[in-house]
């Protein structure tokens, strides 16, 4: 009996499917007040006066509070973290879950109403007249880098920090010098919107007495926001129960510590009543950080035969108003991946973070990687051009071990990749996608100058998960350790119970975890319990982001269950009076060797491990066993991605015709859940490539901060896709598996953007910039005509 | 105002504040959270009900003007412990991760092929153009449509023979 490897269905559906999931939106608690929060009109300004009478008067307010009283109220130990200083002389102005004095960005919270129900909190809150003294914003990289206005009137640059990663300076000198071709492109990573479809949501409990706190949130990390709304609070970590139920989503939303949360936790404690508050969509342009946000400037050095010799980059990235959980580290997380698949000798990777007054930026699906593999991969097929060869053929010629299989292999950005096989992922991508015919469909409409033109786009990617080995996160100065925590039980009654400190929020951990349970101990999926989620019943526990959870928590889970086993073992040779070594473990039952009528199942030993009556002397009543896995490297998942697009030329329409996607994410637990990411991944992608753009204006409003204007794409815009896998197993954990929640976004905006180029590169356009609008595309046209 | 409504087969009534939407009269008032609010623009269809056996968003509508219809949320799909054909379809093809749109689209769903139980991939792409899903990239609930709408044929003609 196998099941790992087979696409069973999920465990979590029936719930969802039936409207019993439980979000925090769907959870109430006696005497709950709402908080509506006053947020910032102005992008920069001083905060004059704030007049909160008539607000107070309104039906059903409870209280009024300034920023200035909740600041007097002495709620907060410090201000809200980031976890990630990634140089000692980072700038981070302190960020308080409310603003006093001066405002830093559209929608920072000024004052916060607390109201009977969500609509008299709504009306109360539009009550609140403050009065500013607009300051000049900055909103954009370019501004932040003139340091003409400053962001925060205290600071003397807008520059947070710069972080150097350039390991051979004089070698990345001789091979631009060495050189016979250059490239050098720039290119503007555009600030996302993340949407997870459920908005973020809180709601704090305070216990009768003691001083507990129950703290739902729609959270990825449960377990961090305990421990650092513990530390900045200074409400003792042991009074805080931090429970992420029913999640809609995160894609690294939902991966911070927020001033909501904050403001629930410590006004319920303060106050002794349930706080609560859910953002609107339109608030979640503010309330929620955003994604991206980069200028990326990229240099390829390269012989005459394409060969590169040398990558040189420079970012210049957008914080956006605060420093947030890990917004510094965005960034950096990219840096080791822009070398892509490529053998490199020479790298060098600098970067300058940016303060501007526009809402922070922090993870969003990929978080820097996409954005690596964007520079990479629209580099390169610049650089076919040069060379002129075919985006394929420049690709192929610079493969890592020329494309063969490798483990464990140096790359000069300082790390040591798992394993690759990239040649084949490359054969495959084209096989499926019909290369061939493409091209010479592609020729027939540039020959018969049709007026809807064919491109063809192709990315080979890396990324980087299974974050991540503790000493190498405490190398780049990150706050906190990569392991994660499992706990393996058999319950009396032969049921399997398992704690993971990981957090899903649709990922499907229940279906997966006991998938690899069930083949562990050889039960039966159904006989498997995840727990998950909540600190009281998971106290340990990294969570959910950076594609972690089955190369780090499920693997602690797997590891868990071989010490079970190790224990079963000893009970079981002790009651069948046989040595341990003498007995084979297999469908979930001991038997002797060579007398296959001596055999015990592992159920009768979790009883007679619960009775404790004859057990070996010395040893612990009950079959439980924790596990806490630090994995010893990274896990680089790989693929190929072809798209094709159809540009209308007379309106610069584009159109995504077909999608193939060849995905290498080592051993697969469940090719169901694998392939609904990768799925899931692309759209994210390729609606960066031709849809979604946060679009702020020179005074620093965001105009399209509703689902009305932000673009995120529905059914009808997407084609289905076609999915293949290659398997190259990562010798870093006993599973060999890597990790899949990100590829898929990782590989599909340079693709697309690759086609849209490819299906204009006629006129001799070499780049449009993201998102490829009609009106972006009909542009260029016109102008590369003129 | 009170406000009467048959709710997933029962007779449902409250006292409802005249501008109270429909979405959050089901949530707050009758405590049928299935229903999810996922945009305060009509865009997202998250919060997709069906209305005398039509879908509609039910953040476009005021509860007061449902008096006296028939609403069928999420929570009445299912015939007690065996779900809908669509339900089923959403599972075998795993057509949901999050689920927190997978009430409204599977309702969406329902109700496109209550009116077309036959539909092209692009008429399913077109009739689900309303409802917004940020995790399974769209493949899965389209392949989840088609699938019932192939395999339970004879339930949706049913269905479309009904109205």
């Amino acid at each position: 009996m196998t099941v790992v490897g087979t696409p069973l269905k999920r465990k979590e559906d029936p719930k969802l499917l039936t409207g019993e999931g439980k979000y925090v939106d769907d959870i109430h608690a006696p005497g709950e007040l709402w908080m509506g929060m006053v947020r910032s009109t102005m992008a920069h300004a001083t905060i004059d006066g704030v007049d909160t009478s008539a607000a107070a008067a309104m039906p059903g307010v409870h209280a009024v509070y300034t920023g200035a009283q909740l600041m007097d109220m002495g709620l907060w130990a410090a201000p809200l973290p980031c976890a990630w200083p990634v140089t000692p002389d980072m700038v981070n102005p302190a960020h308080y879950p409310v603003a006093t004095g001066e405002v830093h960005h559209v929608g920072e919270i000024i004052a916060v109403v607390l109201a009977d129900t969500r609509a008299q909190a709504t009306d109360a809150a539009e009550q609140v007249e403050v009065s500013y003294g607009p300051l000049p914003a900055v909103a954009s990289i370019a501004e932040a880098r003139t340091d003409g206005a400053k962001a925060h009137s205290e600071l003397a640059s807008n520059k947070s920090y710069t972080w150097a990663l350039v390991p051979d300076p004089a070698a990345l000198d001789a091979a631009f010098a060495a050189a016979t071709h250059h490239v050098t492109a720039e290119f503007t990573q555009q600030r996302l919107i993340p949407t997870p479809m459920e908005p973020r949501g809180v709601l704090a409990v305070p216990g009768v007495a003691g001083g507990d706190v129950t703290l739902y949130s729609s959270s990825q990390v449960p377990h961090f926001l305990k421990i650092l709304l513990a530390a900045t609070t200074g409400i003792p970590e042991s009074k805080i129960r931090a429970i992420a139920p029913a999640v809609g989503g995160g894609f690294g939303a939902k991966l911070n510590i927020n001033p909501d949360e904050s403001l629930a936790l410590t006004l319920a404690h303060k106050l002794g009543r349930p706080v609560r508050w859910t953002e609107t969509r339109s608030e979640a342009a503010f309330s929620t950080h955003q994604g991206r946000g980069q200028l990326q400037r990229i240099e390829l050095a390269a012989d005459a035969d394409g060969k590169l010799l040398g990558v040189r980059v420079h970012l210049d990235a957008d914080m956006g108003a605060y420093m947030m959980l890990v917004t510094p580290g965005v960034p950096l997380l990219g840096s080791f991946l822009y070398t892509g698949v490529y053998a490199v000798p020479a790298f060098g990777f600098t970067c300058d973070g940016w303060f501007t007054n526009m809402t922070p930026t922090d993870a969003y699906r990929g978080a820097g990687r996409p954005e690596a593999s964007y520079a990479i991969e629209r580099a390169m097929d610049i650089l076919a051009a040069k060379v002129g060869v075919g985006p394929d053929e420049i690709r192929r010629r610079n493969y890592l071990a020329g494309g063969e299989k490798f483990e464990n292999l140096a790359v000069p950005s300082t790390l040591v990749f798992d394993s690759g096989h990239y040649g084949p992922s490359l054969d495959l991508a084209l096989d499926k996608a019909g290369y061939a015919d493409l091209r010479a469909e592609q020729a027939r409409r540039r020959a018969a100058g049709e007026s809807k033109q064919l491109g063809i786009g192709l990315c080979t990617y890396v990324e980087i998960c299974g974050l991540a080995p503790s000493r190498a996160l405490g190398g780049l100065g990150f706050g906190s350790g990569g392991w994660e925590h499992a706990v393996v039980r058999l319950l009396p009654t032969g049921k399997a119970e398992v704690v993971s400190g990981s957090t899903p929020h649709g990922q499907g951990h229940e279906t997966s975890w006991s998938m690899i349970v069930a083949d562990k101990l050889g039960i039966d999926p159904a006989d498997v319990t995840v727990l998950h989620s909540d600190t009281a019943i998971s106290p340990l526990g990294l969570d959910t982001y950076g594609s972690r959870s089955l190369a780090v928590g499920g693997v602690a889970i797997a590891m868990a269950c071989d010490k079970v086993i190790d224990k079963a073992r000893l009970i079981a040779a002790h009651q069948m009076e046989a040595n341990p070594e003498d007995l084979e473990f297999a469908e979930g039952a001991f038997t002797v060797k060579g007398s296959p009528d001596k055999t015990m199942p592992i159920q009768a030993i979790a009883f007679g491990a619960f009775l404790a009556h004859n057990l070996p002397d010395g040893m612990e009543p009950n079959l439980q066993e924790q596990m806490t896995f630090d994995p010893s490297n990274f896990a680089f998942p790989f693929g190929t991605h072809v798209a094709v697009v159809e540009v209308d030329e007379t309106t610069g329409q584009v159109d995504l015709l077909r999608y193939v996607a060849v995905d290498d994410c080592g051993n697969q637990i469940n090719p169901l859940i694998v392939e609904g990411q990768i799925h899931g991944g692309i759209v994210q992608g390729v609606a960066q490539a031709l849809w979604e753009d946060a679009a702020w204006d020179a005074d620093g409003n965001l105009r399209n901060p509703s689902l009305l204007d932000y673009l995120v794409p529905s059914a009808a815009e997407m084609p289905s896709f076609e999915t293949a896998f290659t398997v190259t197993p990562s010798p870093a954990n006993p599973l060999g598996v890597k990790g899949v929640g990100e590829a898929g976004t990782i590989g599909s905006a340079a693709a697309v953007i690759n086609a849209v180029c490819d299906a204009l590169s006629p006129h001799g356009i070499t780049d449009i910039e993201m998102p490829a609008t009609p009106r972006r595309v009909w542009k260029a046209i016109q102008e590369a005509n003129q | 105002m009170q406000v009467d409504m048959t709710v997933n087969g029962q007779a449902r009534s409250a006292d409802v504040e005249a501008r109270t939407l429909l979405v959050y009269h089901l949530r707050d008032a009758l405590g049928l959270t299935g229903t999810n609010v996922g945009c305060d623009t009509s865009s997202c269809g998250a919060c997709t009900v069906l209305l005398n056996g039509e879908s509609v968003k039910s953040c476009t509508i005021l509860a007061a003007q449902v008096r006296g219809a028939e609403v069928t949320t999420i929570e009445g799909l299912a015939d007690g412990t065996s779900l809908h054909p669509m339900q089923q379809a959403f599972m075998e093809c795993h057509g949901l991760q999050c689920g927190y749109c997978t009430p409204g689209m599977v309702l969406a769903a329902t109700s496109l092929l209550a009116e077309n139980p036959s539909p092209t991939e692009a008429e399913v792409r077109e009739g689900l153009e309303g409802n917004l899903c940020r995790c399974t990239g769209y493949h899965n609930i389209v392949k989840a449509v088609l699938h019932t709408a192939e395999h339970d044929a004879d339930f949706w003609q049913t269905q479309a023979g009904a109205r």
